[in-house]
């Protein structure tokens, strides 16, 4: 027992390591707030593009899905890897000169911008035709009718498995200490591998714990009080 | 004459002329011989119809007999096959005509309301005239409480719609419709979907937008309501309209067989 507390939360690495290790931590903060506010943006264009009904715009939607399931498909590791590695030899304009922090976004905007299309989608499907029909009726137009009815609505049901995907998302943050960013996980196996002691990483891991919860209950709140605002019986 | 030349000294003279396409129908509303298939079955298999401005046209007939499609087609809700359908001279099922142009004439009611359940009831009425018509919100706003206030709900706009029973929410949304300042209402079972105690709530608010002259044209299976309010009622059997007369003809004495049988499981079943 003394030996498993030793090799994981020994007191004396635990608190050694953290300067280090919250450090990295915020790099990881940083970056998951950067991405998750890009991901919502490309996620909604793609689902967009994906839900596009008119024929000209067929191609638009082909693309779209290709693409969702080409980056759903690929371990977001691997994407890591080949945009923060690949993307500077690769002589892509503009993104080329990229700093690393700013590659890993872009990696990792792309990969869950895949993953929230879908849910995305899933909650526009959700949204009764009738509504649709409600609203065309009224003489609103395809993308007005989008704007303020159908997606509001959307976006409102799908807020848990939106956050469910963020908590993904924050831990995928870790990925990118592959590529030489100094995140948390990176700063956590320096020092594991200086003192040859794990905590510095079991700190790292509570770090990521206390950052989820919090976050889960505010959402279960913030739905809660939605509802209430427009079912609850007068 | 080459009037093409006029025209600069009539803008000259702040006269603004309208293009208008040729009026390609004399009637108000007109449908000519309409067709409506979903896959294999044919919903509607050769609609002729004609309303005036004015008028109150019912639509009766078993479910499934087309009502709703019929009423879907004409605000161009859904597409027909073959036929024609005209508004006001305008032909609806052109695929060059602006369908969202054409829709703000029409108000359309349907049977589960379809309230935007996100939206207050304030929202609900002036979206469209706000984001359709161009009015600000102010305007807007003051269009809608004056409805609102005229059909006694004023208190209840800033709820939202499930805070509402079923018959406020329907005239809530009979009032949507009516922001619009439509030329035509067409309402699709408008009380089927209410407890029989909310009913005339609603039927009242229909009555008197009938006594008020506007044009209307309705799916019910209220028959005596349509009795009482419709110029005109027409039996649809099997996606076409089998027999149409003056409501007293139609429910006393009616010519075809089948809308015999239809009023005789009707009265039998206690809604006339």
């Amino acid at each position: 027992m003394r030996q498993f507390f030793d090799t994981y939360l020994s007191w004396e690495h635990l608190s050694g390591s953290f300067p280090a290790v919250w450090r990295g931590f915020r790099i990881n903060l940083t970056l998951m707030v950067v991405s998750e506010i890009f991901v919502l943006v490309w996620a909604m264009v793609l689902a967009l593009a994906r839900g596009a009904s008119t024929r000209v715009l067929q191609p638009v939607r082909w693309v779209a899905i290709a693409y969702i399931d080409l980056f759903r498909g690929i371990p977001a590791l691997l994407v890591v890897y080949l945009v923060v590695f690949g993307i500077p030899i690769a002589g892509v304009p503009w993104v080329s000169d990229w700093s690393l922090f700013q590659l890993a976004a872009l990696a990792l905007t792309v990969t869950y911008g895949a993953y929230v299309a879908e849910v995305y989608r899933a909650g526009i499907d959700s949204v009764h035709r009738s509504q649709t029909s409600a609203a065309r009726s009224l003489g609103l137009s395809h993308s007005s009718t989008m704007r303020f009815v159908v997606l509001p609505q959307a976006v409102r049901r799908v807020i848990p498995p939106l956050l469910n995907d963020f908590i993904a998302l924050q831990k995928d943050t870790a990925f990118v200490g592959v590529v030489g960013v100094l995140e948390g996980f990176r700063r956590a196996q320096i020092y594991s591998g200086t003192h040859f002691n794990l905590s510095s990483v079991t700190g790292l891991a509570l770090l990521f714990v206390v950052l989820t919860i919090p976050m889960t209950r505010f959402t279960d709140y913030l739905l809660k009080r939605d509802q209430e605002r427009m079912r609850a019986s007068a | 004459m080459n009037t093409r030349e006029k025209r600069p000294i009539i803008e000259a003279a702040g006269v603004h002329v309208e293009e208008r396409p040729p009026r390609r129908s004399t009637h108000f509303l007109e449908l000519v011989d309409v067709h409506k298939r979903y896959g294999e079955t044919e919903v509607l298999t050769g609609i002729d119809l004609a309303v005036e401005e004015h008028q109150v046209v019912c639509l009766i007939g078993a479910s499934g007999s087309g009502k709703s499609t019929l009423l879907r087609c004409i605000n161009a809700l859904e597409s027909i096959e073959a036929g024609a359908i005209y508004l006001d001279g305008v032909e609806v099922s052109d695929p060059d005509t602006d369908v969202n142009l054409l829709r703000r004439s029409l108000g359309i009611v349907f049977q589960s309301f379809n309230l935007f359940p996100h939206m207050t009831v304030l929202r609900n009425i002036t979206l469209a005239p706000r984001k359709v018509l161009g009015l600000s919100r102010a305007e807007a706003e003051e269009r809608a409480h004056t409805l609102l206030a005229r059909i006694g709900l004023d208190d209840k706009a800033d709820e939202y719609p499930d805070r509402l029973s079923g018959g406020q929410q329907q005239r809530v949304a009979i009032v949507r419709a009516l922001a619009m300042q439509p030329k035509l209402m067409l309402l699709d079972e408008v009380t089927s979907a209410l407890d029989p105690e909310l009913v005339a709530e609603v039927l009242g608010m229909i009555r008197e937008l009938a006594v008020e002259g506007m044009t209307m044209l309705l799916a019910t299976h209220e028959m005596s309501f349509a009795r009482e309010v419709g110029d005109r009622v027409c039996f649809l059997d099997a996606g076409a309209i089998l027999e149409q007369g003056p409501p007293e003809k139609m429910f006393t004495d009616p010519d075809h067989p089948r809308t015999r049988a239809f009023l005789k499981r009707i009265i039998e079943s206690g809604r006339l």
